[in-house]
Parts: structure tokens; C-alpha cells; sequence
């Protein structure tokens, strides 16, 4: 495997003014990212998240190119991205889920093709490739919609087009899949494993969902502080955080807390109770159970956000 | 860098300027009323500021000296000179925005230098409106103006609107540049507007309104249009300066562009390690 993405102890150390009187600044120092090991093969889906402010994007920024590391060795496909910002361009694709980068009173195919003359993709190669996106994400009937008439599921669909064009071997990802519904979502979604699949393009991908980590990456890297703070497998970062995920049932009437095998109630609110339970557990025999047994109306099942899990890992680690 | 390099960077951001420009014209062509009503709006406007001149003279026969046409003279090759730089990167204040709600990151991931895509963006057509009024103020003038025309004057007529231009588009990218340091526009306006009132304290009623908004960049503003403008008039000097520099203005533009150059690469080099 080679490494396509290599990070050795990266730091990115900023000066942070505050105004602490009339004229008087203090300055102060805030590591964001701190010496920051880790590689990426080609070919790999890696999500990548932690709590906001936790130094994720200020990575995502320093591989793209776009800020200057303070410290450390950083190469992506072999490139050093903040002295090779233009060069390096033409091998990555990123996609800012709350930015678009699509011409907002243009109809979509003149982003496309700005992209084609800008990234100097050969006519053949670009046609062939705008085919396939067109199939992939449904975009046929959007073309030649202006990007302001789009919902945001479809403009973030168009967005992925755009930063595909041109054949990235790495392609970044911040929050695709915010504020969709759930059927863009999994559009989204499965267009990514396709492409990763066909093309071996590597992605990098940073998420507030788990269920776009649980359903695309086989492996997940943990950021808090500027520092990592867990590299492996999903399933083994619900182990670290021992998370839950919870059922939210409402029943008939009002009853007193619901008893449930390897389930606990959390928290009772009129005919509504919330019970917690293992997250590498499946939910489905406690919902039998329940059904069984209870005057059951609605329920759904929410999955632990990153926020709680990291915060479990961090109180397991005080007390070990 | 070797000058190859050099030359293939300035070609390659001739390129994404002119790609990117063509971009905002189609997309302002996508509301046509709106666009012809703004560009007439621009024209009025400029064209009102000149008026204003006009309606002095009915009262006074010169300005420090200067008949009406030769006031439309200087008054027209400012502002051709100050319209064309506006048209081609007027839209640079933006900067600061884009540095503000974070837009510019998706410009520093593409293939192109960053100054020209910053210069081309929001490209609007409607300032042809500024530019187009320069030029009518600085026809007219011609036909009214006694210049002996040698053909050092011919020569120097555009060099002297080429070299403006290129003076007032350095100020436009050494004030973007600035941008990327103090981001709170209120600071970059305040350098702008106490400047400028400094200057209002003065009848500004002697200048047109051009002129004041050019004199706000004191030094090169000379170099645009008094110096080479009153040799080309043959009238006496300003601060009894040599007579050659009235052909110093591309020098001055070159000077002053890469300095503005100079304050670029700072500006883009901090906002990359700081990223605010």
C-alpha cells in the first residue's frame, strides 16, 4: 500500500488577538492542530471527525493547500500542498458542504463547464466523465437549472459533479451530507461508494453523522485538541465509548418506566420514555419485546452523536 | 523565479481572469433589465458629478486658472483612467468578505492564481458606464481645447490613460491586500474616509469628484493626469517640477504595481498562516 497521504507530526500553531481593554490586545497562542501523525493509502474512505473546533477543518485546510502548516511534514500524492497550491489543484476535489462553489445564477452545466476550461480537462475525458456523473447522481433534468433554483440536496449533488470533473485521485469532503433529506442522503451516499469503488479515488471525509462514517468508512480517525485521539474501526470506537443509542417510545398512556432486558429507561415524559442501550446492539429485540408487552404508538431510534461518544471516551480514560 | 515561469504565471492568470470575467458577464446577463438599468444608472450618475462642474462655470470663467475645456480635459483622463481600472478590478473591495465568511477557501483550491480570480470577481459590465462618461467629458474637451499637438503630445495621450489605469489598479490590489489583514472593513473604510474627509476640509468644489476620490491615494495621483496633463496643455508646472517627468507615468505604474504585488503576496501569505 502506498501512502497517498502522509502527515507527520503536523502543527498549525495560530495567534489569537483579543481586545482586553480600550487598546490594549492580548495575544495568545491556540494550537489547533498538535503534531498530528497519520497516513492515508489510495483508495481508502476515511471519515474523519471530532468536536467543533477540534482542529478538523484547519487539517482539511493545511491538505488542501489553502493554509501553511507551522510545523511538521505534510505530502499528498507526493506534492507539498502549501508550496504547490496550483499543482496539487488538478489531483484533489473538495467539496465544502456549506459553500458551494457552483455559479449561483448560471444553470448547472456552466459550472461545468468553467471547470472543464479551468482544469484544462481533455474534451473526451470530460464529456465521458459529466455522463457518468449526470447517470450516477440524476442530474439529467438539472443541467440547465439555475444552481439558485435548486433544493440543497440536489445543489450539494451538483457540487460533487463539479469536484469530480477532473479526475482527483483525493477527494475531501466537509459535511456532505448536512441538512439533506434522507432519501438525498443516501444518494449521496452511494454515489461515493461508487466512486470510490470504480475509481479508487481516495476519501477523506469529515462528519457530524455517524451513519455516513458507519455506512462508508471502514475506518475513522478521532480528532480533539489538534491531536488524535483514536485511528481504527468504527465499531471499535463504539467499544472505546461504550455509546448508546436510544429508543424513544411513545405509548398509549402514561406507565411507569417500562422494564426491558438489556435496555434501561433514561427518562420518562408523559406517555413518552426514552430508553438507552447498547450501540453495537441491534434494536430490534428490544422493539419486539416492547411490542409484546406494551401499548406501543410510535418509536424511533436515535443514533449517538460523536459529541457524547468522544465525551465517553474521555471519562472512561479518566477513570481506567 | 525565472522569468519563464514568471511569464507563464502572468499568462496563466490573463486566462482564468478572462474565464472567470466571462462568468459574472453571463451571469448579470441572467437579469438584463436590472444590468441595462444599472448601467444607465452608472452613466447618469458620472454624468450628474460632471454637471455639477458645468453649472460652476456659469458662475466663474476658470478654476485656478483653468477654462472649462481644460477642466473637462484633466476631469476626462482621470476618469477614463480611474473607470478602466474600476471595470477590470473594481470588485477587489470584496476581498474582505470573502475573507470574512470563509468563500475564499474554494478559490484557493483551484488551479488558478488567487489574484486574478479575487480581480475578476463579480466582474461587472455596468461600470462601462463610468469609463464610457470619461471618455464623452474627454471628447468633447478635445474639441475645444487649443493644444499645439506635436507628436510627442499625440504619444503621450494614451501612455498617459494606460499608465493611470494601471496606477489606479494597483491601489485596487494594495487595498485588497490590506484586506486580508484587517478584515473589520470599518478599519480599511476609516483609512479611507478620514483620508478623505482630511481632503474635504479643502474646497473639494476646485476638483471634480473624480479627482477627490483619486486624490485619496495622494502620491501617484499626480502622475495620472497634473503632470503629463499640463505638458500636454503647455502650461507651467506644478511646484516647478522637471518637464520630463511628464513621462514618468508607466515608470510610476510599474513602481507602484509591484509594490502592489509585493503587498499581495504578504497579504496571501498571512491569511495562509493565520486563515482568518
Amino acid at each position: 500500500m502506498d501512502e497517498f497521504i502522509a502527515l507527520e507530526r503536523v502543527e498549525k500553531v495560530f495567534e489569537v488577538r483579543r481586545r482586553t481593554g480600550f487598546l490594549r490586545r492580548e495575544r495568545r497562542e491556540v494550537r489547533a492542530v498538535d503534531s498530528l501523525s497519520f497516513t492515508v493509502a489510495r483508495g481508502e474512505m476515511v471519515g474523519y471527525i471530532g468536536p467543533n473546533g477540534a482542529g478538523k477543518s484547519t487539517t482539511i485546510k493545511m491538505l488542501t493547500g489553502i493554509l501553511t502548516p507551522s510545523g511538521g511534514r505534510l505530502r499528498v500524492a507526493g506534492i507539498d500542498p502549501a508550496r504547490e497550491r496550483a499543482r496539487l489543484a488538478h489531483r484533489i476535489g473538495v467539496v465544502f458542504g456549506q459553500r458551494t462553489t457552483l455559479w449561483w445564477d448560471l444553470p448547472l452545466i456552466d459550472s461545468y463547464r468553467l471547470a472543464h476550461r479551468m482544469y484544462r480537462i481533455p474534451d473526451a475525458r470530460y464529456r465521458e466523465n459529466l455522463d457518468r456523473m449526470v447517470e450516477l447522481l440524476e442530474l439529467g433534468d438539472l443541467l440547465d437549472v439555475p444552481v439558485r433554483q435548486l433544493s440543497l440536496g440536489q445543489r450539494m449533488r451538483g457540487d460533487i459533479a463539479a469536484a469530480l470533473l477532473h479526475d482527483p485521485d483525493v477527494l475531501y469532503l466537509d459535511e456532505p451530507t448536512i441538512g439533506l433529506d434522507v432519501v438525498s442522503k443516501a444518494k449521496v451516499r452511494g454515489f461515493l461508494r461508487e466512486v470510490n469503488a470504480e475509481r479508487g479515488t481516495t476519501v477523506l471525509l469529515t462528519t457530524h453523522d455517524l451513519q455516513d462514517i458507519e455506512q462508508l468508512c471502514s475506518r475513522v480517525m478521532v480528532i480533539d485538541h489538534g491531536r488524535l485521539v483514536y485511528d481504527g474501526r468504527l465499531a471499535g470506537l463504539h467499544e472505546a465509548g461504550e455509546s448508546e443509542r436510544t429508543l424513544v417510545v411513545d405509548l398509549e398512556r402514561e406507565l411507569p418506566p417500562v422494564e426491558v432486558p438489556a435496555a434501561r429507561v433514561v427518562r420518562v415524559e408523559g406517555p413518552r420514555q426514552w430508553l438507552a442501550f447498547p450501540a453495537g446492539q441491534s434494536a430490534a429485540p428490544v422493539v419486539a419485546y416492547l411490542a409484546e408487552r406494551y401499548p406501543l404508538v410510535d418509536l424511533s431510534v436515535r443514533e449517538p452523536d460523536i459529541e457524547a461518544v468522544i465525551a465517553r471516551m474521555y471519562a472512561e480514560k479518566a477513570v481506567s | 523565479m525565472a522569468p519563464w515561469t514568471r511569464r507563464g504565471r502572468l499568462a496563466e492568470g490573463v486566462r482564468a481572469y478572462r474565464l472567470v470575467a466571462a462568468m459574472w458577464v453571463r451571469s448579470t446577463m441572467a437579469y438584463r433589465a436590472s444590468f441595462a438599468m444599472t448601467t444607465f444608472g452608472n452613466f447618469a450618475a458620472t454624468f450628474l458629478d460632471f454637471v455639477a462642474i458645468m453649472l460652476m462655470f456659469s458662475r466663474v470663467d476658470a478654476l485656478g486658472g483653468y477654462p472649462l475645456p481644460e477642466v473637462a480635459f484633466l476631469y476626462g483622463l482621470s476618469a477614463v483612467s480611474f473607470g478602466a481600472a474600476d471595470l477590470l478590478i473594481g470588485s477587489m473591495d470584496r476581498l474582505g468578505r470573502r475573507v470574512r465568511d470563509g468563500t475564499l477557501d474554494t478559490l484557493l483550491v483551484r488551479p488558478a492564481p488567487v489574484l486574478a480570480q479575487v480581480a475578476a470577481d463579480r466582474f461587472a459590465l455596468r461600470r462601462l458606464g463610468r469609463v464610457t462618461q470619461g471618455a464623452l467629458v474627454l471628447g468633447w474637451s478635445l474639441t475645444r481645447v487649443d493644444i499645439d499637438w506635436t507628436a510627442d503630445r499625440l504619444l503621450l495621450m494614451p501612455v498617459m490613460v494606460v499608465s493611470g489605469c494601471g496606477i489606479f489598479c494597483a491601489v485596487f490590489v494594495a487595498g485588497a491586500a490590506f484586506q486580508f489583514v484587517a478584515q473589520d472593513a470599518s478599519e480599511v473604510q476609516n483609512a479611507f474616509t478620514y483620508g478623505g474627509t482630511t481632503l474635504l476640509q479643502y474646497p473639494p468644489t476646485v476638483f471634480a469628484k473624480e479627482l477627490v476620490r483619486g486624490v485619496t491615494f495622494v502620491l501617484p495621483l499626480a502622475f495620472v493626469n497634473w503632470l503629463p496633463a499640463t505638458y500636454v496643455l503647455g502650461r507651467p508646472y506644478p511646484l516647478g517640477l522637471p518637464l520630463w517627468l511628464a513621462w514618468a507615468p508607466p515608470l510610476v505604474a510599474v513602481g507602484c504595481g509591484a509594490l502592489a504585488g509585493l503587498a499581495w503576496r504578504a497579504g496571501l501569505r498571512s491569511y495562509r498562516s493565520t486563515g482568518s
